[in-house]
């Protein structure tokens, strides 16, 4: 044995003495017995992360208390930080309302979610779970749970693809739970929106379920990444047309036309529609990831973000 | 969705009958026919509207009757124009999205695919007021009024804009063809109809709706419409003569790609308060009696504006049943079977008393007050005519309507309408003295004609147009007897006033003689007797 194999058990032995000084277990059968040596344990799956148990969030009490508390907290405190105006609910018309969605929106700020809790019509707001960074909303017990409870959360992996948090964001869909999801992964980084990841169309596809295309203007400037305090501003949440995949088409090109829509929205928000029609069809849709520059450059192509797209006053350098 | 709607249906009335429910303005009156010799129409159920009307709607465009596909009619410079029908349809207006909105949304998707720059959205509003941003929002929805109006492109035709209107000829029967100068000059005119009932749409659309008083004469007078069986454009001269000015628009060389939509009778609801007022009596739940009696005495309490916002707020959930687009006349002739799908019932011969009980709009009071002229004409002008074959009541027959006739009146809205009832009816009701002697005062008054164009009043000749509407069933009908309505008023317009149906079935054996056969026309939810 060599002598670097010696340091490493004397250090794992030490680290579980000072566990179980830390920890006292309970003799077996109170305490669970240790596993033979020689013997392969079974792999612990954990509680944490993308195995955090959510299902106690849908139960009749834990819907209940969520309702309360988008109605008396959440919709006020949007009220007041975000002041939404919701435009193209017309467009949920066709949507069958006992069949289940999977709502897709751009991600800015943590006020998103509450946001659009508040903005999904009903019935299907009531019924909506949301899918959430595993490695972010469920690395402790504590936030986890509020989560779930809170905005109704279920882990999704964002690291990796993980088959379990797919697996249940599907039987979730088959239960009629609709389904709220950022696809680009996590709040935007530097104000542009950021490449669509593809579990929304798979899911859909998987499920045979709608997705609603929505965009959000606006939330970034209320609560971006990297702050802690949030900024009133106002907002608009637009809703698109629902899309249905082709029956040929490949789960890549479905989520391509997703983000071309949310795109198309984000024009229409910062133009008009017929402008935003006109520049889809051409192809010319102002892109939503920002131009493939030097990151002040892209800072700069942004803009001042208090203001609409329309009426953009470049920051610097002042000419 | 799985119900499976049942037809109309013609009761015979006997003992066992519950009262029947008629309209009566903003409220409702139960009453009790005669047994044995009265009979109720009731319209069908509503029809199940389109699974997919927006995959409805493309279709309709990339597959018209008798044109090119959309599509292949748009081009990158050309001047579209795309008109609409206005206020006065449907009615009640329908919940968004409306029709118009989910139609003109998917033409200007395609307008903006070929590349089209030069768009102008207009509502053909004839001689109707103005529609107001909020009326348009309503019918276009927020995406089109947002993209439009502030830049001009969305506004309300102006029939009395010298600059605006151009004449394209004469008919073989040498009635001018007056038409919005946009339209005429567009290399593509794309109009969407709700074809309500079967008077709406095919040539009428662009014919009256695009035009003006100048060509409107023609066709909206006493001697034409004594001729019309306005439900049956076959059977009409008001038709006739719209068609031939249609035939003199083709020949200018306009394009018109006309797109016609029919809507279900879903008035009321399925389910909900004011469902009861589309269900059988008989058939009533608890639910339904208790819903019927909350709202029967709470708006007999209410004070009227209160009354008047329940209505005026009642937005129809109604479902498109059909959509086809393409040549006008080929078009039009589809929209009428479907038309006909929903709203025919057959009935067995005409009848000696016809009793309507008249709700609280027409299509000339919509956010406004129903006066009593137009309660005249919804009466005589659009329920008389709800029949295809003969009228349901019989030539010298009494017609009973039932409605308050309040002579109340919209000062924005209905301007000459007032000055007609309190300058013209004192002194004539006759349709052809007032045609001869007031016409043209009223539609060339120069204030009348001010606020037609900057606020949003009917057209001074307006209250004529709708006199005239009404003439011919005044002049079939032995006597018109209206229950429970404003005595003074009634009696202005030459009507018979009575306080109860009972008063009026026993006035009525005046003129038709004792124990006179009855029929009641359940209506609304639309219907339409196919009597033989």
């Amino acid at each position: 044995m060599s002598s670097e194999e010696k340091l490493r058990r004397l250090a794992n032995d030490l680290s579980r003495r000072a566990r179980s000084a830390l920890h006292p277990q309970l003799p077996f059968p109170y305490g669970p017995a240790q596993t033979p040596k020689g013997v392969e344990s079974v792999a612990k799956t954990g509680s944490k992360g993308a195995n955090f148990d959510t299902d106690w969030a849908r139960r009749p009490s834990a819907r209940a208390a969520r309702g309360a508390l988008v109605e008396t907290m959440m919709r006020p405190a949007v009220a007041v930080l975000a002041r939404p105006t919701r435009t193209g609910l017309d467009r949920l018309a066709d949507l069958p309302e006992d069949e289940p969605a999977i709502f897709v929106a751009n991600h800015h700020s943590h006020i998103d979610t509450p946001l659009l809790l508040t903005s999904i019509p009903e019935p299907w707001r009531r019924d909506t779970v949301v899918a959430a960074a595993a490695d972010y909303f469920f690395s402790n017990r504590v936030s986890g749970a509020a989560a779930a409870l809170a905005l109704g959360a279920i882990p999704m992996e964002r690291q990796r693809s993980a088959r379990s948090t797919a697996n249940r964001a599907a039987e979730l869909l088959r239960d009629g739970w609709s389904l709220l999801i950022f696809p680009e992964g996590g709040r935007s980084k530097d104000g542009w929106g950021q490449e669509f990841r593809g579990g929304a169309a798979y899911l859909s596809q998987r499920s045979d379920v709608p997705v609603v295309p929505i965009h959000l203007a606006g939330t970034g400037r209320i609560l971006r990444k990297g702050r802690s305090m949030p900024t009133p501003a106002s907002t608009t949440v637009n809703f698109g047309y629902p899309l249905r995949p082709e029956p040929d088409e490949t789960s890549r090109s479905f989520g391509g036309r997703i983000e071309a829509a949310v795109a198309t929205l984000a024009d229409e928000s910062s133009s008009d529609w017929w402008t935003a029609r006109q520049r889809a069809h051409a192809g010319d849709s102002p892109s939503m990831t920002g131009p493939e520059v030097a990151s002040w450059r892209r800072s700069w192509a942004l803009g001042d973000p208090g203001r609409r797209a329309g009426s953009r006053k470049q920051r610097w350098p002042y000419v | 969705m799985s119900r499976t709607p049942r037809p109309g249906l013609v009761l015979q009335v006997d003992r066992s009958t519950p009262p029947i429910l008629f309209h009566h303005g903003e409220g409702f009156r139960l009453e009790k026919l005669p047994a044995g010799r009265s009979r109720v129409i009731y319209p069908g159920e509503p029809l199940l509207g389109l699974r997919n009307p927006d995959l409805a709607i493309r279709d309709a465009l990339e597959d018209p009757i008798d044109s090119e596909p959309l599509s292949a009619l748009l081009t990158p410079n050309m001047k579209l124009t795309i008109a609409f029908d206005d206020i006065s349809l449907p009615l009640p207006q329908m919940q968004r999205p409306d029709i118009r909105q989910r139609i003109i949304e998917a033409v200007l998707d395609q307008a903006a695919q070929a590349g089209v720059d030069d768009v102008h959205i207009i509502a053909a509003l004839a001689l109707h007021r103005r529609m107001t941003d909020d009326e348009l929002r309503h019918a276009l929805g927020d995406r089109i009024f947002d993209a439009f109006s502030p830049s001009g492109h969305l506004y309300n035709l102006d029939a009395e804009d010298p600059d605006g209107m151009v004449v394209l000829g004469e008919t073989r029967h040498g009635e001018e063809v007056q038409m919005c100068k946009r339209a005429a000059e567009s290399d593509l005119l794309v109009y969407v109809n709700i074809n309500l009932v079967t008077m709406n749409g095919g040539w009428k659309s662009t014919a009256t709706g695009l035009s003006g008083y100048q060509a409107l004469r023609h066709h909206h007078n006493v001697d034409t419409l004594a001729k019309s069986d306005l439900m049956d454009h076959h059977k009409s001269e008001f038709h006739d003569s719209n068609w031939r000015q249609g035939e003199v628009i083709r020949n200018s060389g306009l394009k018109i790609f006309q797109i016609e939509t029919t809507i279900n009778n879903n008035t009321f609801g399925l389910d909900g308060p004011m469902s009861v007022l589309q269900k059988r009596e008989w058939e009533w739940t608890a639910r339904d009696r208790a819903a019927f009696v909350t709202m029967h005495n709470g708006l007999k309490v209410m004070p009227p504006k209160a009354r008047h916002n329940v209505f005026k707020n009642w937005r129809a959930p109604y479902e498109m049943t059909s959509i086809q687009a393409g040549e006008v006349e080929a078009v039009h002739e589809k929209t009428i079977e479907h038309v006909h799908a929903q709203q025919l019932v057959p009935v067995e011969g005409q009848t000696d008393v016809l009793t309507l009980g008249l709700p609280y709009l027409t299509p000339y009071n919509v956010n406004s007050i129903m006066n009593p002229i137009l309660v005249m004409c919804l009466g005589l002008g659009y329920f008389f005519h709800l029949y295809r074959g003969k009228p349901l009541v019989r030539k010298g027959g009494v017609i009973i309507l039932s409605h308050p006739t309040t002579p109340n009146f919209h000062p924005v809205h209905h301007p000459s309408y007032i000055d007609f009832y309190e300058q013209v009816l004192p002194e004539t009701t006759d349709p052809v003295e007032i045609a001869t002697k007031y016409e043209k005062l009223y539609a060339e008054d120069e204030w009348y004609r001010h606020l037609y164009r900057t606020s949003y009043a009917y057209h001074g000749v307006h209250p004529l147009y709708m006199w005239y509407w009404g003439a011919r069933a005044r002049d079939y009908a032995g006597k018109v007897i209206i229950v429970g309505g404003d005595v003074g008023a009634v009696r202005r317009m030459g009507f018979t006033p009575a306080s109860t149906l009972q008063d009026a079935l026993e006035m009525a054996t005046d003129t038709v003689g004792p124990k006179p056969s009855i029929t009641h026309l359940h209506n609304p939810p639309y219907v339409m007797a196919d009597v033989t």
